[in-house]
């Protein structure tokens, strides 16, 4: 809401996205975990946009890195993993990877707010959620005594917790499952956040109370203006709630498109695997289409396609060029794919040299040196002509 | 194998097929016993259905709905507290020593957690023969032999014989589970959320493994899931379950496609379909299902029911305040539960009990705005009054004469809504009521 276009030195109107800087952006990153006998590349050079007031997708499965790249952003990398040089996080344009201790307990405090998977990880048990809450309003926003219990009502109140002023005095086991995840998001309005992380909020919850979350989190989003980076393994969340989705793969984004895009025409092999093998869309007389094998641990760097043992349509190139992420046609920015088989209009011999390409220049110095092609393919987001603006200004129903 | 999937026909067992187990006016309660106990929690309370010989029927809902309570007593890891399982005609639930342990070779369990339920110190080969030791089925020799056969059937390799369970990854451990329910030939497996663990492609391996094999062994199967995607694919007929009854029961296609009972409406339209230009009308469900162990009277639905009928005096109500009275009343279901200490009872007797003033706020919170007639508001300050005063079983009283409906006060019955004899478990499938379709459309009409 009130993200001022830092430095900003494109001047084409029209288009928010080159108007407005991101307010959480990613580039490179990179985060390994080193063992005795091996570095495991979990995120492995991966870039991510977030625009005010959208929620993007991060789905994959176990292994793919997707919740590493949440806790890489949250400054929540511990020994032995690591984020490495080159890597670049920026929230609000300014650089966050090289933030100490406290500066991430700020940022945490009070610029990115974070939900887990399991509730109980954010909430102390020995504390009433009330004084957690207030706690959380003292620290971040310098509110106490009877404002903040106030405060405190009027956020349980917001994330539809019933009798808020009774159950102020509750302890977090207190609540079931569905409320726990209620008072985590509070906790988190308590700090008035810009960008909130969502890692598997819903997945250890039932449907019904998943739909109440979920509408929650839209509500809250419409009334806050909240930016929304949501991790899920799941493909019917995030068709539900996402503007734009990344898919991820042993810690690289093999495809990236507008959510409707990507349902419509997924385009990396993967995408289509793992779409089809959702079961339950018709009748239960056909056999699920499965992926053969199992997730690779990504334990070097990536000069091959990950995907390629796996891959019905894999041929030699895949074993030793890179697929780097580029449009499915030629030009398309919105909707790229880290495919040799793309762009799709081009023949298959000028498609592997243009991934070589480049290939070559990204692995120089990233961003001021990647210029032409290799900027557009290295950033799907950041160029004109994207369509689909609309769903993300709201007001698309959903 | 892809061949054999393919011939197979699913004839619909619920209209050719044979019994294999039925269970009759099942009861499985905790607690309970003893004066002062609190009252008992109610996992299953008095379900009925069959299993017919080869089908697979799936057992759905929300956690705490009793699904796995269920599953455990089928296979008499529980003992049933009221009510029989006919097992082929017999009622295990009779059976005890050498009977009952026979009778466990006959039916099976699969886990929903391969990380918890492999015993990590044993290799795959000792974990899958250990059944056939513990019922010294054949020669050490036809023991080993059975289980490298075994393992080859889910999928395994007969070098993981000596492996050990943490070596495999998560679906390769849940087909040694698979492995193991099945050496024994069982005719019946009770599978608890098998995939639920599982990554959606791994998922598909283990959905298609378990088809395959129940073909190749013949076996009936108790699919318990709260993933409904998983249960369409794989299920001839599901029972949809809540607070320990089964709300629906019948053919999963056409229960997917046409749900009669407004649970199961709710719960298929909670699920986000993977399409993101599908408009679902999603029914959302407000609030939390009752605790077990103080289940409505009623229907077991009535606190969260979207199709609940109304007292014919408040009839006119618009949903909006219906709805605010709703959560009101749970508020003071919830509040009546806890217990009061004995300094606050000593003060509630001499009149100067505070501590729940701030019910008001929670009124203020539900109420104010909603256009609520001065005539409801007398009725919700009255009941604030008592709890104020200390006493919210009162104010649950009171609030209940006044708004209690059929749905609140009386059970409702199986009634048969569909030629294939589907049935749902509501009130509205009499002729004296607007039929549940009639009022789920009328309610997304509105919005
Ligand atoms: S690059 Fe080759 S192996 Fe990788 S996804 Fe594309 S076709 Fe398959
Ligand atoms: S009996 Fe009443 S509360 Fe129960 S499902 Fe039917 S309408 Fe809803």
């Amino acid at each position: 809401m009130s993200t001022p276009p830092a430095g900003d030195d494109r001047h084409v109107p029209e288009d928010r996205r080159t108007e407005e800087e991101p307010i959480l952006s990613v580039r490179n990153l990179q985060t390994v975990f080193h063992t005795d006998r091996e570095t495991i590349r979990a995120v492995d050079g991966i870039d991510l946009d977030i625009y005010e007031g959208e929620t993007v997708g991060l789905v994959g499965e176990s292994g793919s890195g997707k919740s590493v790249t949440a806790r890489s952003i949250m400054g929540l990398v511990d020994e032995p993993g690591e984020i490495l040089p080159g890597s670049s996080i920026k929230f609000q344009g300014e650089e966050i990877t090289g933030y100490d201790t406290k500066q991430y307990q700020n940022l945490r405090g009070s610029g990115i707010g974070m939900v887990f998977q399991d509730p109980l990880s954010s909430l102390n048990p020995v504390f009433t959620v009330g004084n957690q809450i207030r706690e959380a309003l003292k620290v971040n926003r310098g509110i106490t005594g009877e404002a903040a219990r106030e405060e405190a009502i009027d956020l349980l109140e917001a994330v539809q917790i019933p009798d808020a002023s009774r159950r102020l005095g509750e302890y977090p086991h207190e609540f079931s499952g569905g409320m726990r995840q209620r008072a985590v998001i509070a906790m988190m309005l308590a700090c008035d956040p810009e960008v909130l992380i969502c890692d598997e909020p819903t997945t250890a919850l039932d449907v019904t109370i998943q739909a109440q979350i979920l509408d929650l989190l839209r509500e809250l989003q419409e009334d806050r203006g909240l930016s929304i980076l949501f991790i899920t393994h799941d493909m019917g969340v995030i068709a539900d709630v996402t503007d734009r989705v990344n898919v991820m793969y042993a810690g690289e984004i093999v495809e990236k498109a507008p959510t409707e895009e990507l349902f419509a025409a997924p385009s990396h092999p993967y995408t289509r695997g793992l779409l089809e093998a959702i079961p339950g869309q018709q009748a239960g007389q056909e056999r699920l289409r499965t992926i053969e094998g199992d997730v690779p641990t990504p334990n070097e760097p990536a000069t091959y396609c990950r995907f390629a043992p796996r891959c019905p349509q894999a041929f030699d190139d895949c074993e030793a060029v890179h697929p780097e992420l580029v449009g499915v046609t030629e030009g398309e920015t919105e909707h790229t794919a880290a495919c040799l088989l793309y762009p799709e209009d081009m023949s298959t011999g000028e498609a592997v040299a243009y991934h070589e390409r480049l290939g070559g220049d990204s692995s120089g110095t990233d961003e001021s040196g990647a210029a032409g092609d290799g900027d557009v393919a290295a950033d799907g987001g950041r160029s004109t002509g994207d369509r689909g603006r609309d769903s993300v200004d709201g007001g698309d129903g959903r | 194998m892809s061949e054999m999937t393919q011939q197979r026909g699913r004839a619909d067992p619920a209209v050719v097929g044979e019994t294999l187990v039925e269970v009759k006016g099942l009861k499985k309660y905790y607690g309970g016993q003893g004066v002062l106990a609190d009252p008992p929690v109610k996992a299953v309370d008095g379900v009925d259905f069959t299993i017919q010989r080869g089908e697979t029927l799936g057992l759905v809902g929300e956690s705490g709905c009793g699904k796995t309570t269920l599953g455990r007593t089928l296979v008499q890891l529980e003992t049933a507290t009221e009510g029989s399982v006919e097992f082929d005609g017999t009622d295990i639930t009779e059976l005890t020593g050498k009977q009952l342990k026979q009778w466990r070779r006959n039916a099976q369990i699969v886990f929903q957690d391969p990380e918890s339920s492999l015993n990590d110190r044993m290799t795959i080969g000792e974990i899958v023969r250990e059944p056939l030791d513990v019922h010294e089925v054949g020669s050490p020799r036809d023991r080993r032999d059975k289980v490298k056969d075994l393992l080859a059937s889910v999928g395994l390799q007969p070098e993981h014989y000596y492996r050990y369970p943490h070596q495999f990854s998560g679906g390769q451990r849940q087909r040694i589970g698979i492995a193991r329910a099945l050496a024994l030939e069982p005719e019946f497996v009770v599978l608890d959320e098998p995939v639920s663990a599982l990554d959606t492609s791994v998922q598909a391996k283990i959905l298609n493994l378990l088809e395959d094999l129940q073909e190749e062994y013949d076996l009936t199967y108790l699919f318990i899931a709260h993933d409904l995607a998983a249960v369409r694919h794989i299920c001839d007929r599901v029972a949809v379950m809540y607070l320990g009854k089964i709300m629906e029961i019948g053919l999963t296609e056409e229960l997917y496609t046409d749900p009669a009972n407004p649970y199961t409406h709710s719960l298929l339209s909670a699920i986000p379909e993977p399409d993101p230009t599908v408009e679902k009308e999603r029914i959302t469900l407000p609030g939390t299902p009752p605790s077990p162990r103080d289940p409505p009277e009623g229907c077991q639905f009535t606190t969260r029911c979207p199709a609940k009928i109304r007292p014919e005096t408040h009839e006119q109500l618009d949903a909006e305040t219906w709805n605010a009275i709703e959560r009101f009343r749970e508020v003071i279901r919830e509040r009546s539960r806890i217990d009061l200490s004995i300094r606050n009872r000593i003060r509630r007797r001499v009149g100067r009990f505070s501590k729940y003033d701030d019910i008001d706020e929670t009124v203020a919170d539900l109420f104010d705005g909603t256009g609520v007639s001065e005539e409801v508001m007398a009725h919700v300050e009255q009941a604030a009054d008592h709890v104020k005063d200390g006493y919210p079983n009162r104010a649950r009283e009171y609030m209940g004469e006044e708004f209690d409906s059929v749905c609140d006060t009386t059970r409702p019955d199986l009634y048969t809504v569909s030629p294939t004899n589907r049935l749902s478990y509501c009130h509205r499938h009499t002729d004296e009521y607007e039929s549940v379709d009639s009022v789920l459309g009328r309610q997304s009409d509105g919005e």
